[in-house]
């Protein structure tokens, strides 16, 4: 049995404000499996950064318990950041420093000597193509140059867990992917990615599992397709003539869950179904038993839109903007 | 052992960053010299006032002149470290392994290196126009300097963290270093000064500093002000540094 990289129980932040107490992550649970790539979604605000600073050590929870990487955030917070990466939102390079420095002295801080320090950034500076800027100050960096760079400091000291707050914003298309080729290759390694996103498409390509927060709590969790299927079931269309005849047979034998309404004089007919590859079949059977004639069936599955539109009542990408 | 090894790497960084920085080593090594010639001038007419301390214009004006360099320069730490939290860079180094003090005391440990030597070039250039030095009192002197830099740098850290803004932040530095600076005693002697602006004084560390600073660059080591500003400048200094370093443990949300 795997061993679970991230734990949480009842994991829980309160902030003081002007209007008392706001509860910022409300008692959640969480588990990681070793070697995934986790996805942690949310509308901004909804608790997703407090949640990855409490797992992280920045910030203490005010109740329940965690553990990352085998250790107690609480009681052994040091043993916990001997073990993780942490690439914030923000990057945290230093614009007046060379990309080779910042490896460096992040590699001392995790106990590197200063000779293995300069070979591990060395080694970095080559698996992240940034050789070619490693002595320019990070400042001449490009967007995806700086995120390498970010994400190769999260990695000197070779963590069990990463952790990467919104890895690719701001990134263009063909940095995206280089990123997404990154993480993929990271746990190819071995390594746990704990990584949140505004990109529903990056979750859905990138991610082995999935949670989605709102209102600091976690309102739907699983695999992308589970998440879609828990939730919409797969959509399929079916072009007839008579859609109220065909939605009759299809209901009779239980086959759909659950349809969109219909419009008086249209040929068409949507439908959800819990597996859509099974359900194809039994309906193709059934309307031509009965001589209904099936012009067009396609089978589509819902996108994470759909269930995050579902979860939160809001689309994510608006609260992106 | 581990708070020592992780200071010096802290240290090296920073260190290294205000020395790879040119407008900065100009800066910070031309503003000695230029206090001590635009203040000059003044000084030989000032000493002849009455009320004026005894003891040499320059044995008066100079150890002033430190105090002054101290409050100045070591309160500008802040700016920077705004920046940082705000890069993100202090998030970054707050989840490494390394010690919690040491993100502290390293990049203090460059302020007060940085304001040792603005001072000895103050002293350097101050001998040719008659300040007069005697060693014991001399290093004493430094190891005053030292501590009010590690007061000041630590109170502009921690206050930085506390208010994450520069606007608020530089209406804090200004408005407040310079009454610290008059009630010091550094620009006019206090002896000037009405009774109730002493009794008001006499809660400004930094006046404590200049009198004992005044007391040792005379080589007067046994003089009772060198004893009560080391124990100010010191008390307090422990306490920013505490102060500080529990900042920096803390979140930064």
């Amino acid at each position: 049995m795997m061993k679970s990289a991230i734990q949480a129980r009842g994991l829980r932040r309160t902030f003081a404000s002007r209007r008392g107490e706001v509860e910022a992550v409300a008692g959640i649970d969480l588990d990681v499996p070793s070697g995934a790539i986790f996805g942690f979604l949310g509308p901004n605000g909804a608790g997703k950064t407090t949640t990855l600073r409490m797992l992280t050590t920045l910030l203490p929870p005010t109740a329940g318990s965690g553990a990352v990487a085998g250790f107690d955030l609480r009681a052994q917070p040091h043993k916990v950041r001997e073990r993780i990466g942490y690439v914030g939102q923000a990057g945290g390079t230093d614009h007046s420093v060379t990309g080779r420095a910042e490896l460096v002295f992040q590699s001392r801080l995790y106990g590197l000597s200063a000779g293995d320090a300069r070979r591990r950034a060395a080694e970095l500076l080559t698996a992240f193509e940034l050789e070619s800027c490693a002595d320019r100050a990070t400042e001449t960096y490009s967007g995806g140059q700086r995120r390498r760079l970010d994400i190769a400091l999260g990695l000197v000291h070779r963590p069990e867990v990463l952790f990467l707050d919104e890895p690719t914003t701001g990134l263009d298309p063909q940095s995206r992917a280089r990123m997404w080729d990154e993480v993929r290759h990271l746990r190819e390694g071995g390594t746990t990615v704990f990584l949140t996103t505004h990109y529903l498409e990056e979750a859905d390509a990138l991610c082995d599992q999935l949670a989605i927060i709102d209102h600091g709590r976690i309102v739907a969790e699983g695999t992308p397709d589970e998440l879609k299927r828990a939730v919409a079931g797969d959509v399929i269309t079916l072009g007839v003539q008579d859609p109220q005849i065909a939605l009759q047979l299809l209901n009779d034998r239980s086959l759909v869950r659950d349809h969109d309404p219909l419009s008086p004089h249209s040929e068409s007919l949507r439908v959800y179904v819990d597996d859509g590859e099974a359900a194809l079949p039994a309906i193709i059977r059934v309307l031509d038993e009965r001589g209904v004639p099936l012009e067009t069936i396609s089978l589509s599955r819902p996108s994470l839109d759909d269930v995050f539109l579902r979860q939160t009542g809001r689309k994510l990408r608006e609260e992106a903007a | 052992m581990k708070l020592v090894r992780d200071t010096w790497i802290v240290f090296r960084r920073y260190f290294g960053k205000s020395l790879s920085s040119l407008p900065y080593m100009g800066v910070s090594l031309a503003q000695p010299v230029l206090y001590l010639v635009l203040f000059a001038p003044l000084l030989n007419s000032v000493a002849d006032m009455p009320g004026f301390p005894g003891g040499g214009a320059y044995n008066v004006f100079v150890p002033g002149l430190l105090v002054q360099l101290g409050l100045f320069s070591a309160t500008s730490g802040g700016w920077g470290l705004i920046a940082e939290v705000r890069a993100g860079v202090i998030e970054r180094l707050r989840v490494t392994p390394a010690s919690r003090a040491a993100l502290l005391l390293g990049r203090t440990l460059r302020d007060v290196i940085m304001l040792v030597v603005q001072a000895a070039l103050i002293v350097m250039a101050s001998v040719p126009f008659g300040l007069t030095l005697r060693l014991p009192g001399l290093l004493l002197a430094f190891g005053l300097m030292a501590l009010i830099a590690l007061l000041m740098a630590s109170i502009s850290y921690a206050a930085a963290l506390w208010l994450r803004d520069e606007n608020t932040f530089g209406a804090i530095v200004f408005s407040s270093t310079l009454p610290l600076l008059l009630l010091s005693g550094v620009l006019l002697p206090m002896s000037l000064a009405p009774t109730w602006l002493q009794h008001v004084a006499a809660f400004n560390p930094l006046l404590y500093a200049v009198d004992a600073q005044r007391a040792l660059f005379a080589n007067q080591i046994g003089d009772v002000s060198v004893l009560k500003g080391f124990l100010a400048v010191g008390g307090l200094a422990v306490l920013a540094v505490a102060a500080a370093a529990r900042s920096f443990g803390r979140a930064v949300a």
